[in-house]
């Protein structure tokens, strides 16, 4: 299904993001289909750069910016505030993958646990970008990073947040990415209408210096996260019910790779690429399954 | 119509919570806080408070969640201590930066390890920079009343203020409180006007980056609302008497004029340092009193006149600062400095851990100063085997027997 991306432009031009910064571009797809009766609140991360030093500020929406692991309680803050006063603004948490997966995770966790009427998005970049390229819990086996060199590249794989999401059984949660913009403001939209409860999305969001290529490439990338299996695309409601929202083309892997320098250590190891080879099919045949459960009269994946 | 009741510390912060018609509670539970918690609780559950109540997951949430209702327009209110406060340490810079007049309640309990959940003002004192206003409640009226005068002030002067009150000693003693008519209490709180209340229709970003050509100014406007403070502490003091029947002040003195011998405390061990002094009057000693409470904005120039040409003064602390002294003498040293009469500070240090803090105390403390040619940094009140007296490092602590385990 096809969705028209709203053309009404809500974040202006000229921010300080990056070349190719999937952030910058996430945040001016999902504020398209927010609009303008909404309030953001942001923990350190890039965004906190991107938006602009005082007194400039690139958003229609007022933002309050916020220590790193609070992205999650602050918004439960201001919406407690905005609901004793009777408004219904919508109230989302936009933080990196620090501040969600790391440092963020412990009150992420309190407000998905309480089903606080948040809207917490994750732009996700797999590492500590904004300073300067440091691995974080969603950095992905085989990768590069400042802390991971090339003699010691990440042996971990990346933190199933949407697995621990889905534990708290909140009503709605989505993975998505702006290279896929009508999956995505599709799913905007509904995490919008699911009012009264905790609502989480997960982009897989392009950092091209972090990565280690050619901004140009940077949607074509994001594209191939998905078409390899390595991000698929998918919902959860209440935690339980399962659709996959983009049926990958299962290009191999060594496609996505290939277009990124932050992946030479993996590339130059048969058996750790063998290995991840193992954990994306493992992690896309779970979902596949859960997928088939919630669907069972989808003829076409069962 | 106000009423009279029997109630602890505890109980009293709840009602002073209630009375301000706080907006959004934000709180997790901590020996011995926690029955603030648990009363807020109800009166939220039950309506009698129409506040929302966020039951967060730490400490620092419960300052992050203020944090964000009060940015949003909403008075907010949260109640910790000891390793709670100690928790919410980056978040308590967060409120002073954001300008936001969050009140806080904390009972102050010493810090780990070993565990103490006794009374100790360590806890409240270590947080001595981070720009909050601190005021220290001496009975269970005070520890309702002072979170009134807290807002009162604080909404004028866009800073955050926490009052302190003692573990058990005033967290856990009920005494009679006087519950104020909400019609007074409303004509001498009104309601909140947040200047800034994320509104969408005035898309303005908060907090965010600043360069080296703003941070300064930021700052010092600040430290030039907490001298406002200072001011304002006083007028919000005398008008809580005139409306509510108590006037409060930054500074108490008790049996001042003509005493040579000052002791000077903070919070509940005061009531007994009080005792203290009326027996030593008894005796034909000049002594005198001075309570501090308010720590922060410190009243420097009350404190220096009010201490000018006295004979000795001894500042009782129930914290340390190791490697220095107690806080508040070290406080009132500064305040002195070069002034013409400054008398000798003696430092002590009493109570760590909940030990107690007696009449008897102060009196050994009286003997000790009388005594005492030279004063010194930080004398230790109490420790095990060891006279009055500075740290000396070839002193050794008795052997700790344990505790009788009675079958």
């Amino acid at each position: 299904m096809r969705w028209v991306v709203p053309e009404a432009e809500h974040m202006a031009e000229g921010t300080l993001g990056c070349q190719g910064c999937g952030g910058a571009l996430s945040m001016r797809l999902v504020l398209k289909e927010v609009g303008r009766d909404a309030v953001g609140v942001i923990p350190a991360c890039c965004w906190s750069i991107i938006d602009g030093p005082w007194p400039t500020h690139a958003l229609d929406i007022p933002i309050l910016h916020t220590a790193f692991e609070t992205a999650a309680v602050v918004a439960t803050g201001v919406k407690a505030a905005k609901t004793v006063q009777g408004k219904d603004t919508t109230v989302i948490a936009w933080a990196g993958d620090g501040g969600t997966f790391d440092i963020g995770l412990q009150a992420l966790s309190g407000a998905a646990e309480r089903n606080e009427d948040i809207l917490f998005i994750c732009y996700d970049n797999e590492a500590y970008m904004n300073t300067g390229i440091q691995r974080s819990s969603s950095t992905p086996t085989g990768t590069w990073t400042t802390t991971t060199p090339d003699q010691r590249p990440e042996a971990r794989p990346k933190k199933d947040i949407m697995g621990i999401i889905a534990a708290h059984r909140i009503p709605y949660a989505a993975t998505a990415t702006a290279a896929y913009p009508e999956d995505l403001e599709r799913k905007v939209k509904t995490a919008v209408a699911t009012k009264g409860g905790m609502r989480f999305l997960h982009l897989l969001s392009v950092c091209p210096p972090g990565w280690k290529m050619e901004a140009y490439q940077a949607i074509e990338v994001m594209r191939r996260a998905v078409r390899s299996k390595v991000f698929p695309l998918y919902e959860i409601k209440n935690g339980r019910e399962y659709t996959i929202t983009r049926w990958p083309d299962e290009i191999p892997l060594e496609e996505y790779f290939k277009l990124q320098g932050r992946f030479k250590p993996l590339l130059k190891d048969p058996e750790m690429l063998e290995l991840v080879r193992g954990n994306v099919e493992e992690r896309w045949q779970t979902l596949l399954g859960r997928h088939r459960r919630t669907h069972p009269e989808d003829v076409l994946t069962s | 119509m106000s009423e009279r009741l029997l109630l602890t510390g505890n109980h009293a912060a709840a009602y002073g919570a209630m009375l301000s018609r706080a907006e959004v509670i934000s709180a997790y539970p901590i020996t011995p806080q926690t029955m603030i918690v648990e009363l807020l609780s109800e009166l939220t559950a039950s309506g009698r408070l129409p506040a929302k109540f966020i039951t967060v997951e730490s400490e620092h949430s419960a300052m992050a969640a203020c944090v964000g209702a009060s940015a949003a327009g909403a008075r907010s209110y949260t109640a910790t201590s000891g390793q709670g406060l100690a928790l919410m340490h980056e978040m308590l810079h967060w409120a002073v930066g954001a300008r936001l007049p969050i009140v806080l309640t904390n009972v102050s309990r010493a810090m780990a390890p070993g565990w103490s959940i006794w009374s100790d003002q360590s806890d409240i004192l270590s947080q001595r920079d981070v720009g909050w206003m601190m005021l220290f409640a001496e009975s269970v009226q005070e520890a309702q009343d002072f979170i009134l005068w807290m807002y009162r002030v604080a909404e004028q002067v866009f800073l955050p203020g926490m009052v302190g009150m003692d573990a058990f000693i005033l967290s856990h003693t009920a005494e009679p409180l006087i519950v104020h008519d909400q019609a007074a209490v409303d004509e001498y709180l009104p309601k909140f006007e947040p200047l800034y209340d994320l509104d969408p229709a005035q898309p303005r970003a908060y907090g965010g980056l600043v360069n080296r050509d703003h941070y300064f100014e930021l700052r010092y406007k600040i430290y030039e609302n907490m001298e406002r403070a200072g001011k304002l502490l006083i007028e919000a003091g005398e008008e809580f008497g005139e409306v509510l029947g108590h006037k409060y002040q930054p500074l108490e003195g008790f049996m001042l004029d003509d005493a040579e011998y000052v002791f000077v405390s903070a919070g509940a061990m005061t009531s007994n340092i009080r005792q203290a002094v009326r027996d030593m009057r008894d005796r034909g000693i000049k002594a005198g009193l001075l309570r501090v409470i308010a720590f922060r904005p410190f009243p420097v120039a009350a404190i220096r006149k009010v201490l000018a040409g006295r004979k000795k003064v001894a500042v009782l602390d129930r914290n340390m600062s190791s490697g220095h002294s107690g806080i508040f003498a070290a406080e009132i040293r500064s305040a002195l400095l070069g002034q013409p009469d400054a008398p000798p500070i003696h430092g002590y240090i009493v109570g760590i851990g909940g030990r107690d803090v007696r009449v008897e105390t102060g009196e050994q403390i009286l003997e000790d100063l009388l005594r005492r040619e030279e004063p010194e940094m930080a004398l230790f009140v109490g420790v095990k085997g060891l006279p009055i007296g500075p740290v000396r490092p070839d002193y050794q602590i008795p052997k700790l027997e344990p505790l009788e385990v009675v079958p």
